[in-house]
């Protein structure tokens, strides 16, 4: 759905090009920092995981307790076999070398390390540094989090925009939203207009994971445990806490990931130059 | 007409790409330089502020029930600190150990492990988060470090207690050292711990004495405490950032 839907004049041919005013400075700006903040969040986090790649449920966890989600390297064929990379999610294990466990560097040496180089900041093993960017950008995401809110509020963004309507609720609605996405027809014309039902359950659902990401992420922290110790109980523990932390991010990547296919099925120039000048194309109506 | 519009719309394409790769390189070199490091570290500071605002209370860290806690403490860092002194305090069952208190107090002071257990003791089970991102839940008896700082009686600006240790983590590339404020060293949970789950500290864990300061990271919790210094900047200790790991790059404030 746009912003303003409101006919741009002046720019283009009539008839042939509509042009509407889709997106808001402040939507847009926020989107960009948002994005920004986003990769740099991931790629240090996952510098940060590296450091205990191991991931429990409860309260405690370490070396001699069993995890419930680890990233590690072993020789299946013996000591002199070769290293492998495994992840293994609760029962079931799987060999991830190459990916997980283990990788080659950007010097194509061989590697036992959780998450590659090429997805950490810094691509060294850094600790510290990466510590130092994620709590940087976590403070400059949450400011910028809460003026999208505020803005999305106070604008009517959220309520005209991102809240479903009851008549997109219904199950026939849905599963026809649902339908035309199979088949990858998107929108035309007038409905191209608004944000669907599934795009508008995408972005909210987006939003309360980054929301959980937060009080995950805040959850971990010893000096909030002990000004909030209700959010301990909120997520069953701090390493109950540290893996929603890692599930929710493995969540919000796997909606970058639909979300960047959409654009580019949509027409990543007319999607991208939305999101930066605010101008959308509305795509033509198929002539019957 | 038509043509001339797609030029201009053309021109356009391009110059917004090339704006916005321009943008892309600036601010990756700008993010590559080693000042940015210093904007990074700007988010410490925030961190503090905001934590000691939710603070002000001096809420206590959660204590555990005997049945929460781990069935195996991992022990980290330094497991054992080796050298010949060390060696005769520990075959010495730590009798000939001293925990000297100076700096900036009124009355300096050298205890002994039995003058330590001779003072009010507070016993904890508390989880205990390492920077890694483990955690391991124990049980901690010693005393409150602001019963033995009003003993020593703190000069007036006195604003940070540090405590020098045993261990050189890497041989000889310097002595574990941390430092706390006092907001931190007056909290009644800050404990010189000589006792872990029932029994004398084992040598893994710092025997015979350990800081827990149970809102912050494990690497503030130095272990094989020699002797706590009471300063007003810990500039010219060290490298002058407030702890081993500090001077390799971690923050001062390890509350997140």
């Amino acid at each position: 759905m746009t912003d303003i839907a409101s006919p741009d004049t002046g720019t283009s041919a009539p008839a042939a090009r509509e042009l509407v005013y889709r997106h808001r400075l402040v939507t847009r700006i926020t989107h960009w920092v948002n994005a920004l903040c986003f990769t740099l969040l991931l790629m240090s986090g996952l510098q940060i995981l590296n450091a205990h790649p191991s991931l429990y449920w409860g309260e405690f966890g370490a070396d001699d307790d069993r995890a419930f989600i680890e990233f590690f390297a072993a020789r299946p064929d013996g000591r002199d076999g070769e290293i492998k990379g495994f992840t293994r999610v609760g029962p079931m294990t799987f060999e991830t070398t190459g990916l997980f466990g283990v990788s080659r560097d950007s010097d194509g040496d061989v590697r036992v390390i959780a998450m590659p180089g090429w997805s950490t900041i810094p691509s060294n093993r850094d600790l510290a540094t990466g510590r130092r960017w994620h709590f940087f950008f976590a403070w400059l995401f949450v400011a910028n989090g809460l003026v999208f809110v505020a803005a999305s509020l106070l604008n009517g963004h959220l309520r005209r925009d991102l809240l479903p309507e009851r008549r997109e609720l219904g199950p026939r609605h849905v599963l026809h939203d649902i339908w035309n996405h199979v088949r990858l027809r998107l929108p035309k014309g007038e409905a191209a207009k608004r944000y669907n039902v599934l795009q508008k359950v995408a972005y909210l659902g987006v939003g309360l994971l980054l929301i959980v990401m937060v009080l995950t992420g805040l959850t971990m922290s010893p000096g909030m445990n002990a000004s909030m110790p209700w959010m301990l109980d909120l997520f069953g523990g701090r390493q109950s806490a540290r893996t929603i932390h890692f599930l929710a991010a493995t969540g919000t990547v796997a909606f970058v990931v639909i979300h960047l296919a959409m654009v580019l099925l949509a027409g990543p120039v007319n999607e991208i130059r939305s999101m930066i000048t605010g101008r959308f194309v509305v795509p033509p109506e198929d002539k019957p | 007409m038509t043509q001339k519009l797609l030029t201009r719309r053309n021109f356009l394409h391009v110059g917004t790409t090339a704006a916005i790769a321009g943008i892309g390189y600036a601010g990756y070199r700008a993010m590559s330089a080693p000042g940015f490091l210093g904007v990074l570290e700007s988010a410490e500071y925030a961190t503090l502020n905001a934590q000691r605002a939710l603070l002000v209370g001096q809420p206590l860290a959660r204590e555990f029930s005997p049945s929460d806690m781990s069935p195996v403490f991992k022990a980290n860092g330094t497991t054992h600190p080796g050298g010949v002194a060390y060696q005769e305090m520990l075959a010495a069952n730590f009798s000939n150990w001293r925990l000297r208190v100076d700096g900036l107090v009124a009355n300096p002071m050298t205890l002994s492990l039995a003058d330590l257990k001779r003072m009010p003791q507070r016993t904890q089970i508390t989880r205990h988060d390492c920077v890694e991102g483990w955690s391991a839940i124990g049980k901690w008896t010693g005393v409150p470090l602001g019963h033995i700082l009003e003993q020593a009686g703190l000069a007036a600006h006195a604003r940070y207690v540090v405590f020098h240790c045993a261990d050189d983590v890497y041989g000889d590339s310097g002595r574990y050292y941390e430092s706390v404020d006092l907001f931190d060293a007056f909290h009644p949970q800050t404990i010189l711990a000589h006792a872990m789950n029932d029994a004398a500290l084992p040598v893994a864990h710092g025997a015979p004495l350990r800081l827990r300061v149970e809102r912050q990271l494990g690497y503030k919790h130095a272990k094989y405490v020699m002797r706590i210094e009471v300063v007003d900047s810990f500039r010219s200790i060290g490298q002058g950032r407030g702890g081993f790991w500090e001077d390799r790059g971690y923050e001062w404030y390890a509350g997140i």
